[in-house]
């Protein structure tokens, strides 16, 4: 059987241009993971604070190996935001689509595409590979009876979960985290990088529930596929996301690379990750087709688990 | 510019036609659409009544099918796409890409609109929805100024219908996973968002709570009223302060905004509210077109009717206006 194949994600959140760079050296260096998505998704007005970086980060990743894509933004209304998806699908690398515009824009070439891009069926993949999808990160709200509906009835191209990372939950044209401070989106000072995992939102009883990161919100918990391997491929995934967070991203991505391998076991890994990422509690309920910020521990996987 | 009504019932569906709807808009009792809620909606039988009731009026009837398709299911939606086209709708309003391309291709002269669900917020996102679909318009999503729809209209070849009345979705419409995040309930899998079956209300001392799926949405002082727990419109904790971190409890109102609308390039002007009862439709549709058929100093005034209906609750421009952001 093939091995499962990790993907990391693009980083969602703002971080300083040198922690960013530093943040991909590393990954280039130390981490496992076989595709690096690079990219802002959120927020165009970030774009500055990645480039003048980007070139020598690709060029670390791909010389350690690393297939590199560029993910387009997620959320396009304005024409400099067309234009950057236009200068995006005229690059050399392959694309992560995550908006319709550049669904168009790469019509008959070759591309990914990602999370935010609504495929909840595989009529909609059918149509999605047709225009020049090679592979798919299914959305995180997806149930697994979803999932391998899809898969097997879109046996051509190569599809990703979101394992790891806090879910993107929502996208808004409004910045809540820069109005959490007083501002507006349009004089926001990039206060959303004063928060480098997310600003926190708790209910007024107290309980952690969400964060806040610029116009996107995300959850407060941590979803976590640990799955056996075996149970993930025969969902037809081949390879397994993770979303960077403001945590040892190498200690996660080595400890999916020993989950996928089978070196370790789920419950293992369970208990490992929530050393490595203490931030916030692991939740798996969208896979398992319940509440997201539930923690569904199965049978099968239950030694020593709890819900 | 078309006044786009909606109706929840048989009966509110009359109520929309006779008060001056150029069309009313519907769903299916089932997860087909978005406001599958206990009580509302229609059956085929109900659909072709309605239809024959509006075509002898000279309105159109528009139907939802604005869900994402279930994988393994989708016969149910590629059936009410039949049942609806059957009944002689005039449009049905899609959000999923296989439920387009079945339309496209199994009903070929049935119009297609696409729903404010499937976020298509730019030129080239309009066209991959005409080129691939056939689309003849499309909804536009709550994230765009009115000089953004504008400057989109000159550069697209399909209508364009933008929410002016109602409800306000905070989030990117159709991009938003928070209800099924507390819930396991979302408005793109199961058409509902919020929904009554997973809300609790409680007394903490002297406060009413509200919680929806285990999560406080929002804590009201006793001379508070207590409003229905909708998880963007929620009170929230950040950092020290206590505030409505996404939109307060407001709903949107632009019909001041009419012939800057019209100069933008828009055809139908959409409101919000399946779920409302048939005297609130009544009221907002009759005022609705009143308003339109008013001199732009008249508008004003008609508008301040609805007031009272809304009880005491703010209205905003949303994300027409800049400075919402």
């Amino acid at each position: 059987m093939t091995p499962l194949k990790l993907t990391l994600g693009p980083l969602l959140y703002l971080w300083p241009t040198e922690r960013w760079r530093d943040f991909y050296f590393e990954i280039a260096d130390e981490s496992p993971v076989d595709v690096v998505v690079l990219g802002e998704t959120v927020c165009s007005k970030r774009l500055h604070f990645m480039e003048s970086e980007l070139a020598a980060v690709i060029e670390r990743l791909e010389a350690a190996g690393k297939q590199v894509r560029l993910s387009t933004l997620a959320l396009v209304t304005l024409d400099r935001e067309s234009k950057y998806q236009e200068g995006l699908a005229d690059a050399t690398h392959l694309v992560e689509t995550n908006d319709l515009s550049a669904l168009h824009m790469l019509k008959g070439r070759p591309h990914s595409v990602g999370p935010f891009v609504n495929v909840y069926n595989g009529a909609t993949a059918r149509i999605l590979a047709r225009n020049g999808a090679t592979s798919i990160c299914l959305p995180p709200e997806l149930p697994a009876a979803s999932v391998v509906e899809i898969t097997r009835s879109c046996p051509d191209i190569a599809f990703e979960l979101f394992a790891f990372g806090r879910v993107p939950l929502a996208i808004s044209a409004r910045c809540a985290h820069a109005r959490s401070k007083g501002r507006t989106k349009d004089n926001c000072q990039f206060v959303c990088q004063e928060d480098p995992d997310g600003l926190p939102v708790n209910t007024l009883s107290g309980q952690p529930f969400l964060a806040l990161n610029g116009v996107q919100t995300v959850s407060h918990c941590c979803q976590a596929l640990l799955e056996d391997p075996v149970e993930t491929r025969s969902l037809g995934v081949t390879s397994l996301r993770l979303s960077p967070q403001a945590c040892d991203m190498t200690a996660v991505s080595l400890l999916f690379r020993a989950l996928a391998d089978g070196a370790i076991k789920p419950v293992e890994a369970k208990a490992r990750l929530q050393d490595v990422y203490p931030a916030a509690p692991l939740s798996n309920g969208f896979h398992h087709g319940v509440a997201g910020a539930e923690w569904v521990a199965r049978l099968r996987n239950s030694e020593g688990a709890n819900r | 510019m078309e006044l786009i009504c909606p109706a929840g019932t048989p009966a509110s569906f009359r109520e929309a036609v006779d008060a001056g709807a150029d069309a009313v808009y519907c769903g299916f009792r089932d997860e087909t659409n978005a406001r599958n809620f206990p009580g509302l909606n229609f059956d085929p039988a109900e659909l072709r009544e309605a239809v024959a009731y509006a075509h002898a009026r000279n309105v159109k009837t528009f139907v939802a099918l604005n869900t994402f398709m279930t994988a393994g299911k989708e016969e149910l939606w590629y059936r009410r796409a039949r049942e609806a086209t059957e009944a002689g709708v005039d449009a049905v309003i899609v959000a999923d890409f296989g439920l387009m391309a079945y339309v496209a291709e199994q009903h070929p002269t049935q119009r297609l609109h696409i729903s404010v669900q499937a976020s298509a917020s730019n030129p080239d996102a309009l066209a991959y929805l005409v080129e691939n679909f056939g689309a003849a318009r499309v909804v536009l999503p709550r994230t765009l100024t009115i000089q953004d729809i504008a400057r989109l209209a000159r550069r697209v070849a399909c209508e364009l219908e933008v929410f002016v009345f109602g409800g306000l979705c905070v989030m990117a419409e159709g991009r938003c996973s928070l209800s099924s995040y507390a819930t396991g309930k979302s408005p793109n899998m199961n058409g509902v968002c919020s929904p009554a079956s997973h809300v609790r209300y409680h007394q903490s001392g002297a406060d009413m709570v509200s919680d929806l799926g285990g999560f406080t949405i929002n804590r009201f002082s006793a001379t508070e009223p207590a409003g229905y727990p909708t998880l963007c419109k929620g009170r929230f904790e950040i950092g020290d302060s206590e505030a409505y971190a996404f939109e307060d409890p407001v709903s949107l109102d632009v019909m001041d905004q009419l012939d800057e609308l019209r100069a933008a390039g828009v055809t139908a002007l959409k409101v919000e509210g399946r779920q409302r009862g048939k005297a609130y439709i009544s009221e907002v549709v009759s005022t609705l077109r009143a308003t339109l058929n008013a001199a732009p100093r008249e508008r004003a005034v008609l508008m301040a009717r609805l007031r009272s209906l809304s009880e005491g609750q703010q209205t905003t421009h949303g994300a027409y206006e800049k400075q919402w952001r």
